[in-house]
């Protein structure tokens, strides 16, 4: 599993019915199964991560699995360990499956390319994020009962955003009009090609104009150390683009307003739309673990090899 | 491998027969129906659960809360199945807590599907009681696993499959007898 590119809406609409019985598992007073008993999870995250790797070992626990943990702030890398070198020593103890982040785009399809191991791909630099997609889509399709032609908004630093591009490869491909809108260095016009053939992708330069009719907006987050590019002030950029609860009201009335994660309240959310009704970050969090168990469930939880896994694998190479 | 069927152990008259006389057991043993609650395991536990609740309204007006489990996350041979099987969701929307609960499934083999789907309903509390119903008892246990209510009892060969076919899944109303021919 290292992107959503590769993928079917036919395949992707199969993934996210079967997180639909791990939902429900969340709402179960005894929430442990066995079904990945004596399974071994190897988690390498090589980029700090605190919300997705949290959800892919609490994901591994709920099904049984045990997880691996390797810290990449101390761990061999930092001593000058290749990156195959670290990977070959975890595969050597023989995990079933290795869910990876790396600061690099394309470090998870390397690994793949050179191990027989099942990989899940938890954010390769600004390239994909693929089980943050399939939450967002997951939550998107709940709330609103479809995904198909959707106009959803994508709010902030886009350029930089694996979650972004994930997003804007799973929802071009169910016709969902899109609409990004940021300031104009982190809003390239290559993204408007970015989209499956014959998507609506376009880019706004004033947020009012963006969120006109949104029935879905995805805030990103804002890295302030980032803001130097676009030569914004902090004060400059709350101005224009936080998602305030005046601005949502251009949205269609009951927009759901995602949110991947940090969110910096009062940055690029106020804390009204934050809290607000619309709002759908928790729910995320939670159909963050269905959707991640639904992943190791049908990469590692048969002997067969899980096909339609290993053939996006493949795809992607 | 070929199948070829063998006989016919019931026809959709019996079937009808069977399910009603096993709806009247259940109510007659439980002592009315008001702390019941019928669960069918799937797939095709969960059309004959339908049924025997319908069958349960004529003999007693309260209304016996109805769920579906499905037991794939709960299986023990996961690991030694080569297609992967697709999950589909469990809907019990009653507490199980103190409940008295019929499963019901089509056919009790090796007692490993009634294993699962206990697993499965220790997950969601603790019931009362917790009996078994099937259509067919074919033998061959390989667990300490019985059934309470039981339409019939069958003498097969490993080598036999029993076939509940169900207008609602296959479009048709038997219960067949098929053997496998390598």
């Amino acid at each position: 599993m290292l992107g959503i590119e590769p993928l079917t809406a036919e395949e992707i609409t199969f993934l996210l019915d079967q997180s639909k019985p791990f939902q429900e598992i969340q709402k179960h007073p005894l929430k442990k199964l066995a079904t990945l008993r004596g399974k071994t999870v190897a988690l390498a995250f090589f980029e700090p991560s605190t919300r997705t790797r949290i959800s892919f070992a609490t994901a591994a626990s709920r099904l049984g699995a045990d997880a691996m943990n390797l810290q990449a702030e101390s761990s061999s890398l930092k001593k000058g360990e290749s990156l195959l070198d670290t990977i070959r020593t975890l595969d050597a103890m023989k995990p079933d499956c290795l869910v990876m982040r790396h600061s690099a785009s394309g470090a998870p399809h390397f690994v793949a390319r050179r191990l027989p191991l099942a990989v899940i791909n938890a954010g390769d630099g600004t390239h994909e994020h693929p089980s943050q997609g399939l939450l967002d889509a997951l939550t998107i399709r709940d709330g609103c009962g479809t995904l198909a032609g959707l106009n959803v908004t994508i709010l902030g630093d886009i350029l930089h955003s694996r979650v972004a591009r994930s997003d804007i490869y799973l929802l071009s491909k169910f016709g969902c009009r899109l609409t990004l809108c940021g300031p104009p260095m982190w809003v390239p016009r290559e993204f408007e090609s970015l989209g499956a053939p014959g998507s609506s992708i376009r880019r706004v330069a004033r947020i009012e104009e963006a969120l006109e009719g949104a029935d879905v907006i995805v805030t990103l987050r804002v890295q302030t150390e980032r803001l130097h590019e676009p030569a914004l002030s902090l004060d400059e950029y709350i101005l224009r683009y936080q998602l305030t609860p005046e601005r949502l009201r251009r949205a269609r009335p009951g927009a759901l307003v995602l949110h991947p994660g940090p969110m910096i309240r009062g940055l690029e959310i106020d804390p009204a739309v934050a809290d607000g009704p619309q709002s759908c970050v928790l729910e995320q969090v939670t159909n963050g673990l269905a959707v991640r168990m639904a992943l190791l469930f049908l990469l590692i939880g048969t002997g067969g090899e899980a096909t339609a896994a290993k053939d996006s694998t493949h795809a992607a190479d | 491998m070929r199948v070829v069927e063998k006989s016919q152990l019931m026809s959709a008259t019996e079937i009808e027969r069977t399910l009603g006389r096993l709806a009247h057991e259940i109510v007659e043993r439980s002592g009315g129906t008001s702390n019941l609650a019928l669960i069918g395991v799937r797939r095709r536990g969960v059309p004959l659960a339908n049924r025997i609740a319908d069958e349960m309204r004529r003999i007693d007006p309260h209304e016996v809360p109805l769920g579906t489990l499905d037991i794939t996350l709960y299986r023990d041979d996961l690991s030694l199945v080569a297609a992967q099987p697709v999950l589909q969701s469990s809907e019990i929307e009653f507490p199980v807590d103190d409940k008295d609960l019929v499963l019901v499934d089509d056919v009790l083999y090796t007692g490993r599907t009634i294993r699962a789907a206990m697993n499965g309903l220790f997950d969601l509390g603790r019931p009362k009681r917790v009996r078994l119903c099937v259509l067919i008892d074919r033998g061959h246990r390989e667990l300490p696993i019985e059934a309470s209510f039981i339409g019939r009892t069958v003498q097969t060969t490993d080598a036999e499959i029993v076939e509940v076919r169900l207008n609602e899944i296959d479009h048709e109303e038997r219960v067949m007898l098929v053997e496998r021919v390598t």
